[in-house]
Parts: structure tokens; sequence; C-alpha cells
């Protein structure tokens, strides 16, 4: 068992139990345990290809883990078993929300509509499943202003004002990051994961997003799951670090536990940075080969 | 018994002539992962092109022999048919390569409507039938095996195997498949991409041409609507073997060519397309990617 | 003149050469396509036997429209057109403020149509206005009116049906059969073949909506056509091929009646003479109603959570499900939606007919139908209205062209030529306009101002 090194509270938002993921002969994810507590920031980094992805996937019900048991408590006790939820009601019901690697935004449409679109179920529990809103009643408009109040919350934190009646394609890179956690919190989530959320961004946008998470725990509370490879962010900002390696953990604490476990320097962080880069690459050469 | 094994050898012939369409169904899906719609009517141009050789050789030559005729025919009706086919992915798809999905389908549909009706406007609305060219029947332990439906197998499985040399073991083969796997890329090494497209097209109007030579030669008659339903059904043996499986084309057809004659043996024959449709859709549901087709991954 | 190469081209002398080469590559080119189709044709003699007719002098026609066409294009009219684009964009910047015809256009447009029958009579008479009120009007709006239905499925949700012509079908044989066998009014039916409609919607839509793109599309295909043929081949309750006739009128709401027969009949209420020209009228009034209600439908629709949530699902559906939105039954709801007004479309197509039969619900219709939605401009309903005039009302203008027998003989049939020039239609509009007539789309909420989103940002949907 890791150590817990957060011994100031014991109240875990979701524990992961023994699980693993297998895509055909390929063992992404072996037996790998893990905790996130609930108020905090949980980083979950590691080499690319380690499987932080792959358990990002099974936490948000898009993959369906091979084994293992994935639980997460809400703040009024209700427990869930996230791995035998549909994605959707994960979001929907146990209030997890994820952003994407690659970012999914729906770029055709604006970014407040972005934003309107992540409160579908409010929305259409308001309007009576479309039938009564269809006649304009008064319920369904105030529904409505009130999501458009909290887009603009959330457009304000996110530093998006501006741009709320541009497409969400035509927004700058950053922005477009800032823009899906945005979304992401207008689901009004009890636990965020943020899959890369720094990943091609410069120092300045990176700070913007600091800025952001941050703020988030800060306001809402919302717990943070975040998988990320930029260290000045998982040191900066994140109170307790899960290590992956080759699909099983190797370390488990804060930041600073994890700076000096001398596995996590050998697999990750005790190579220079320009070496780091090139060690990931041949990492994720190895991957991409055993995945076909 | 007998019985059932003349369904099947009915079934197989039927079978041939869809899967040599449904090849180019398949081809062109794999290398521009677009649905040609109007490749149905490429087939039925063939038929109508062999159709007319055939009237002018036998008013010219009178008495040529039946295998040179229908060489002939079937020479003429692949060269028509690739023309076609070639001008129309110049003239109407390419331009559209790499926009929005939808318009080429969109194109696809208005060149197949603009062909049926070009050759109903330049040949008329009638049936066009023709004599028997090949009316010999031979009889096999109480089965009645027609030389046409000996003619039609082995042709095409003569063309198969030529065919399925070029795709695998020459350049030009090497090239599709780069061309299909990722189309940037083979353009980076060097590989003419627009000319393997055009001989893509050009290779599965030859195809198509021989099937409708084979159409015309079997039923012994051809019309301007004679692209749709063929072309569906071979489209939908592509889809049932997998879409952008070669093989998986062949079976496709044949699959499609014995349901149809067993259940039309069996049956109902009234409801044989209903039939072929089903089966379709229960395919698609329970193995979206078709019998070879490669399972898709969601990627997240 | 073989040997140009690119370096030299753009002189005019080389333009010239090069516009001459490729127009006799163009001639000879079309020589080998139409040699035989044109230059030949097969006609049955007396004996019923097929002969040819050879057709040189049509054939030479062909090639030399082919070739000059060619040359005229390289050496002119594209130099013309990438002149333009040149001005076009060095004026590009100064936006110019919007019109009051484009400003107020979709009112205008309802105007226009709902004064549209009072003028036909008064410039045509009563008899006279029989053709522009029906052939034109009421054609044209029973398209609009499904490309609009089919539109929430396709240009709003992203999934590619093309089977729709089986919920028109659905519709119009619900209320040719329920009244025929039960006697019910056509004000009762309609509802009800819309809501069997929505119903057969979610019935084939539930097996196939996990498919995608060119799936789904194959297998609605074959849902429509697995319809056609039940139709077809059902004959104790459809009459089959022969199809089901003398289907009742519609009555105004029960109060007038357009049966000749009936006390209440509308032309004896108001003392007008006989004449089928009221029916036309109240019938072209009905199906605009219907349009309109359609288009105000997805509207409100759009504005509404599942309207953005089928907008966002044509987007990105991996992003939908992250958002805790089914997108099971947001795919359902626009597939029983589309399918409702198709059915709607339906049973008013019976009603006007008085006749059904399984010829009017072959592919070729979810063919027109869907392309007029991309011709549009997917998701637009000004842009697909106009796709509809423009194709369908330009089609049957043909029909009114018999001036043409004038110039190419007594024998000259302009109707012929009608779907070979809307395939043609399709294929050039395609080539022209990729996304349609209108590409941008409107967003259905705003902070500050409403701005379009440039069709280069939307995307088409992958299911």
């Amino acid at each position: 068992m890791a150590p817990e090194m957060n011994t100031m509270k014991n109240d875990p938002i979701l524990k992961v139990e023994h699980l693993s993921m297998r895509f055909g002969g390929l063992m992404a994810i072996n037996d790998f345990s893990f905790e996130a507590q609930r108020g905090e920031i949980t980083a979950l980094i590691g080499p690319n290809g380690a499987g932080k992805t792959t358990v990002f996937n099974c936490v948000t019900g898009f993959y369906k883990p091979t084994m293992g048991m994935i639980s997460m408590t809400q703040k009024s006790g209700k427990t869930f078993l996230l791995e035998r939820m549909a994605d959707f009601e994960i979001t929907k019901d146990a209030r997890v929300a994820r952003t994407f690697q690659n970012i999914r935004l729906f770029t055709g449409l604006t970014v407040l509509e972005n934003l309107l679109v992540a409160q579908h179920n409010t929305l259409m529990r308001a309007s009576g499943y479309t039938f009564l809103g269809l006649f304009g009643l008064p319920a369904y408009k105030k529904a409505e202003a009130e999501s458009i109040e909290l887009a603009r919350h959330w457009l304000e934190k996110a530093d998006l004002t501006d741009r709320a009646d541009d497409p969400a394609g035509d927004l700058p890179y950053g922005a477009q990051r800032r823009l899906e956690i945005a979304r992401a919190m207008c689901t009004e989530p009890e636990f965020l994961c943020l899959d890369e959320p720094a990943a091609g961004l410069n120092p300045r946008e990176s700070l913007a997003l600091n800025t952001l998470l941050t703020g988030i725990r800060r306001e809402t509370g919302t717990s943070i799951l975040l998988i990320e490879h930029d260290m000045s962010v998982v040191m900066e900002i994140s109170d307790h670090v899960v290590v992956l390696e080759y699909g099983q953990k190797i370390s488990d604490g804060t930041p600073d536990h994890v700076k000096n476990d001398p596995k996590v320097i050998a697999a990750y962080l005790g190579v220079e940075d320009e070496e780091v880069e090139e060690v990931i690459e041949e990492i994720e050469e190895i991957e991409e080969e055993g995945k076909h | 018994m007998e019985y059932f094994i003349q369904q099947l050898v009915n079934g197989l012939t039927l079978g041939s002539i869809y899967g040599l369409i449904a090849i180019g169904y398949t081809m062109v899906y794999g290398i521009i992962g677009m649905i040609n719609f109007a490749h149905g009517d490429i087939f039925m141009l063939g038929g109508f092109a062999a159709l007319i050789i055939f009237l002018v050789l036998t008013s010219v030559f009178v008495g040529l022999p039946t295998v040179l005729l229908l060489l002939l025919m079937m020479a003429a009706a692949m060269l028509t048919a690739a023309l076609w086919n070639w001008t129309i992915e110049k003239v109407a798809y390419r331009p559209l390569r790499g926009s929005f999905r939808l318009a080429p389908l969109i194109t696809a549909i208005g060149m197949s409507i603009t062909l049926s009706n070009f050759v109903q406007v330049t040949q008329g609305p009638r049936n066009k039938p023709i004599p028997p060219l090949v009316s010999s029947v031979y009889n096999v332990f109480g089965i009645s095996i027609s030389l046409k439906q000996i003619v039609i197998v082995v042709l095409t499985t003569v063309l198969l195997t030529v065919f399925w040399y070029v795709v695998n073991k020459t350049a030009l083969g090497r090239a599709q498949r780069a061309t299909e796997q990722d189309r940037k890329m083979a353009a980076l090494l060097g590989i003419d991409v627009d000319r393997t497209i055009s001989i893509t097209f050009i290779m599965g109007a030859g195809l198509a041409a021989v099937a409708g030579t084979m159409y015309l030669m079997y039923y012994g008659v051809v019309v301007f609507t004679d692209g749709f339903i063929p072309g569906v059904k071979a489209f939908t043996a592509a889809v049932l073997g997998g879409i952008g499986s070669l093989p998986g084309a062949v079976i496709g057809g044949l699959l499609i060519g014995l349901i149809e004659s067993l259940w039309s043996a069996y049956f109902t024959i009234d409801y044989k397309d209903v039939a072929t449709f089903s089966i379709l859709a229960i395919v698609l549901i329970f193995k979206p990617s078709g019998i070879f087709g490669r399972p898709e991954v969601e990627k997240v | 003149m073989a040997n140009i190469t690119t370096t030299r081209e753009g002189a005019g002398g080389t333009l010239t050469a090069r516009a001459l080469r490729e127009g006799f590559y163009a001639g000879v080119v079309s020589l080998g396509l139409f040699f035989l189709f044109v230059g030949l044709e097969t006609t049955q003699n007396i004996r019923n036997e097929l002969v040819l007719n050879q057709r040189w002098g049509l054939l030479a026609v062909f090639v030399l429209v082919a070739a000059v066409g060619r040359f005229l294009t390289v050496a002119y009219i594209r130099p013309w057109f990438a002149a333009r684009k040149a001005a076009a964009a060095a004026r590009a910047g100064t936006a110019r403020p919007e019109g009051f015809l484009k400003r107020n256009f979709v009112v205008l447009a309802v105007v226009a149509l709902i004064v549209y029958p009072i003028l036909a009579v008064a410039i045509f008479g009563v008899q006279g206005s029989l053709k522009w009120v029906d052939n034109f009007g009421i054609q044209i709006l029973i398209y609009v009116m499904l490309a609009w239905g089919l539109n929430i499925v396709v240009g709003l949700a992203g999934l590619l049906d093309l089977g729709y012509v089986a919920f028109y079908a659905v519709g119009a044989y619900s209320y040719a059969l329920l009244s025929q066998y039960f006697g019910f009014s056509f004000w009762l039916l309609l509802p009800l073949a819309g809501i069997l409609a929505a119903f057969w919607g979610v019935i084939l839509g539930f097996p196939v909506l996990r498919l995608k793109g060119d799936y789904l599309a194959i297998v609605t295909l074959a849902f429509g056509e697995i319809i056609r043929l039940v139709l077809i081949n059902w004959t104790d309750v459809t009459k089959g091929t022969f199809g089901i006739s003398g289907i009742p009128k519609a009555s105004v709401f029960g109060i007038w009646s357009f049966d000749v027969g009936a006390p209440n009949n509308f032309a004896k209420v108001f003392e007008l003479p006989m004449s089928s020209a009221y029916y036309k009228i109240f019938l072209f009034y009905l199906v605009l109603a219907l349009a309109l209600l359609t288009a105000y439908v997805t509207v409100r629709l759009r504005r509404m959570p599942v309207g953005r949530a089928w907008e966002a699902l044509r987007e990105d559906e991996i992003a939908c499900r992250s958002l805790g939105i089914n997108t099971v039954t947001t795919k359902l709801t626009a597939f029983a939606t589309g399918a409702m007004f198709g059915g709607f479309a339906g049973s008013f197509f019976a009603v006007r007919q008085g006749f059904v039969s399984p010829e009017s619900f072959v592919f070729l219709e979810s063919a027109i139908i869907l392309s007029i939605v991309v011709l549009g401009g997917m998701g637009s309903l000004v842009g697909i209205a106009v796709a509809a005039v423009l194709m369908i009302g330009g089609t049957e203008l043909l029909r009114e062209m018999q001036f043409l027998k004038q110039v190419f003989g007594a024998d000259f049939t302009p109707e012929l030529y009608r779907m070979l020039i809307f395939g043609l239609a399709m294929v050039i509009v395609m080539v022209w306009k990729p996304r349609g007539f209108v590409g941008s789309r409107e967003p259905t909420a705003f902070l500050k101002e409403r701005k379009t989103v440039s069709g280069s940002f939307t995307k088409e949907g992958h299911g």
C-alpha cells in the first residue's frame, strides 16, 4: 500500500480499486488503485503512454474497465459505482465532468452556446422535456436566464467574456482550453477531470490556466483530478500526486514526496528536461507499436 | 437437394455480378471515403454500351463467332464506362475532394440521376431486349447449368485473380493502398495521388462494365433504370463484406446473390429485396464493420 | 503547341494556346463519351427487333459544344472570374450594411406567399390560376416542408438519412387507409399521421442510431426501400402498385366541404361558380400553414435545450456525452421530430392527390429532398426554401416551355429533360457552392450581439 501522506483528513471523493484495463493483448492498466480527496487537486502523472488517459476514460465511463471498482462519493454521502454507469450518466447523475486531451469543442457553436449545451439536463427539466418550453412558459424563461447567468459567470472566470458570441472554433488555442474547462464547470460537477489542460500552452496562457484552476477549487470546492506533463503546473497547484508507469502505480503522495521518490526520479523526473522529451517520445513509439 | 444446388448455382451467378460491381464501390470508398452513388449507373452504362456494340457488330459482320463478339462487347463497354467514370471523377468529384463530407455524396446522387436520365433521353425509356447470345445448357447430376452461368463465374474468377494481383503485387496497387491509408503522406512520398484515384475509378468502372455486359448476356435485356437496384445491392454487398475490403466485396456479393435466389426459391419472390435489405440492416446493427471490416475503435 | 510549360502560362498568347489544347482534349473525350450513346440510337422496328439509328450530326453538335465550351471556359470565363474575385478581395473590408430587402426577407416572403393565390386568380382568372397554385405553389411548398423536416435530422443533428421518404409514405398511407377503412376526417388524421410517422421514426431509429455516417445512410436507405416494397407487396391492405384511390378531400375544419354534392359545398355557400380552383387554393393555404408550422417549431426547438443538443451532436458526439447528454434519446427525438413532419407532409400529399401508390415514394424522392437540404445549406431554413424554389420550380418551369417546340421540332418534349437537368443542376451547384446557398448559421443565444457563424466552423456530423 502506498503511504497516505495527507493525514489531515480522509474523505475520499473518488476511490479506484484494483483497476485493470486490457486492449487485446496489451495490459494498459494493471491493478491500479488510488484515492482522490474531496476538495483537493490530485494530479496523475507519468510518462506518455503510461495509461493515464485510459484511467481517465475508465473513470468517466468512456471505457469499461476489464476489472476493478471505481466509486465516487458525493458531498451528500451518496455513492456511485462509476464502472457500472454509462458515460453520460456519470456526468448527469454522479456529477463528474471531464475535458479532453485534444480539445473537443462544438466549433460551429458560439462560446456561449457551448456553455449552454453543458447545462442541457438542467434546462431539459426546466423546459418540461421540451413540451412545456415550446409554449414559452415563464418557468423555462427563468431557467434560461439563469443558465445564461451561470455561463456569464464562467466566461468571466475563464476571461472569455469578450469572445462570448464568437464561434468556439475561432478562439486561439489557450482560450479553447479554458473554454473547455468552463464548459465542464457549467455541468456543475463535484469532481472535475482534466486531461492535460496545460498541453501546448505558452507561459502566459499557462498562468491564466493556473488562476482558473485554483479559482475553481477555492470558490466551488470542486475536487479536481488532472493529468499533466507540465511539472510546473503539477508541483504548483496539486495537493496530491499519483505516478503511473506502464499501467502500474509507482508512487503516491504529496508533490514533495513524489519529487524525491527515487522510483519516480528514475522513471521520469531524474532525466534532464530535454531528455524527458526524448524519453517520452521513445515510450510513445513503443506504446504505439504495442497498440497495433 | 438438387433444387437447392440449382439455387446455389443461380445465386452464385447473380452474386458474381454483384461482386464485380461491389468492388468499384469498395475501392472508391476505401480510397476517397465517398459512396459513389453513380457507380450503379456506370454499370448500366456499360450494359448499354455492350448492347449498342452488339447491334453494330451483328449488323456489320454477320456470323461473327460468339466468343469474339462477347469479347468485343466487353472491351467496348469497359472503354466507355471507364472514360465516363474518369470524366465524372475529374469534373464532379475532384473539385470537392477534402471539402464538406456531404457535398460529394450529393454530387454523386446528382450524377446518378444525370446518367440514368441521359441514357433515357438518348436511348429511349423502353426495355432493350437482345436475342440470346449463349444458349447451351448442360445437365450435371440433374442440375441444369447454362453456359452463360459458367462464363460469368469463370470470367469473374479470372478477373478477380488479375485484380488481386494488381492490387497486391504491383507498384500501382501499392500506390493505391498507400493513398487509402494516408493521402497526404502518400503525396509526400511522391505518389501521384490524383492519378492513383483516377486509375481507381477507371478500374472500378471496367469491372462494373464487365458486370453490365454479363448482366445483358444473362438476362438478355437492359433498361435505363437498371443502375439503381443492382447498384444498391452491390453497395449492400460491399457494406456487408466490410467496406474498403476487396475480398469482402466479393464475398458480400456472393452472399447477396445466394440470399436472393434461396429466398426466392423457398419463400416468396415478392419479398426477396426486403430480405436482402433486412439482412443488411441486421448485419450492420450487430457487426457494423461488416464481415471483413476492421472494427472501429472509438477514439476519445 | 504541344509543349507549353506552366512557367510561361499567363501571357495572352499561351493562354489561348492552352485553351485551344484543352478544348481539343475536351472534344476528344466527349467524342469517346457520346460516340455510342448519342451517335447511335437503339430503337425497335416494326418486328419489335432492336435496330440502330445513326445520329452523327447530333454527335458532332455535342462534341463541338464540349470543345468550344471548354475553350471559352479556359480562355475567357475563368480569367474573368479570377479577375472578379481579385477585385472583390480588394474591396473587402468595406462591409455593406444589409439592405431593407435582406433584413426583412422572411416577412416579405411570407406576405408574398399569402397574396400569391390571390394574385394568381387576379391575373389568370379562377380556372387559369389552377396551374400556378397547384403545380408551382403547392408542389414547391410540399418540398419545402419535407426539406425542412429532413433538415432537423440532417442539418441540425447531422444524421445522414437517405430513407426519409419512408415517413412521407407512412403519413400518406396512414391517411389513405384510415380514412378509407374507418372514415376518419382529415383533421383527425393529420395529427395522427404525424404521430404514426414519428412512432415509425423511433422504431426504425432505435436499432440503427448507433451506426455512424455512411453506414447509417445505407441502413436508412434500406429501411426506406423495405417500406416501399412492403407497400407494393402487401396487396390485401395497400392494393399494391394499383395504389389507393378515391381518398376523401379535406374540408375547411368541417364547416365547408369541397365535395361537389355536399350541401355545404364551398362554392355553393358563397354562390361562386363551380371550380376545383377553390379547393386548390385552400390546399395551398393548408400546406403553407403546415410548412410555416414546421419552420416555427424548428426555430423554437433550436433555442431549446433539445435543439442545442442536436447541433452539439452534429459538432461532436463524444463531447456531448461528456456533458451528460443522452445521445441516444437526443438522436431519437431528432429522428422522430423529422419523421413527424414527414408524416404531416405525407397526409397532406394524400389529400391533395386523392390517390397514393408506392410509385410516389421511391428513393429518388429521398434523394431530391436530401439534395434540397444540402443545396440550401444545412440548417438554414431560408437557404432550403430558396433551393426548393429553384430546383422544383425550375424543373417545373420546363413543362411551361412549349415554345421550345418551335425551336427543336414538334416531337420535342421539354418534360423529358426535367430530371436530367435536375441532376446536372445538383452537380453544378454542389461544385460551385459545396456548403449550399447559405453556409453560415445563426446562433441560438447571444450575450452582446448576434453574429452569424461562418460555415467553415460548423461540422456536418458523423452520424
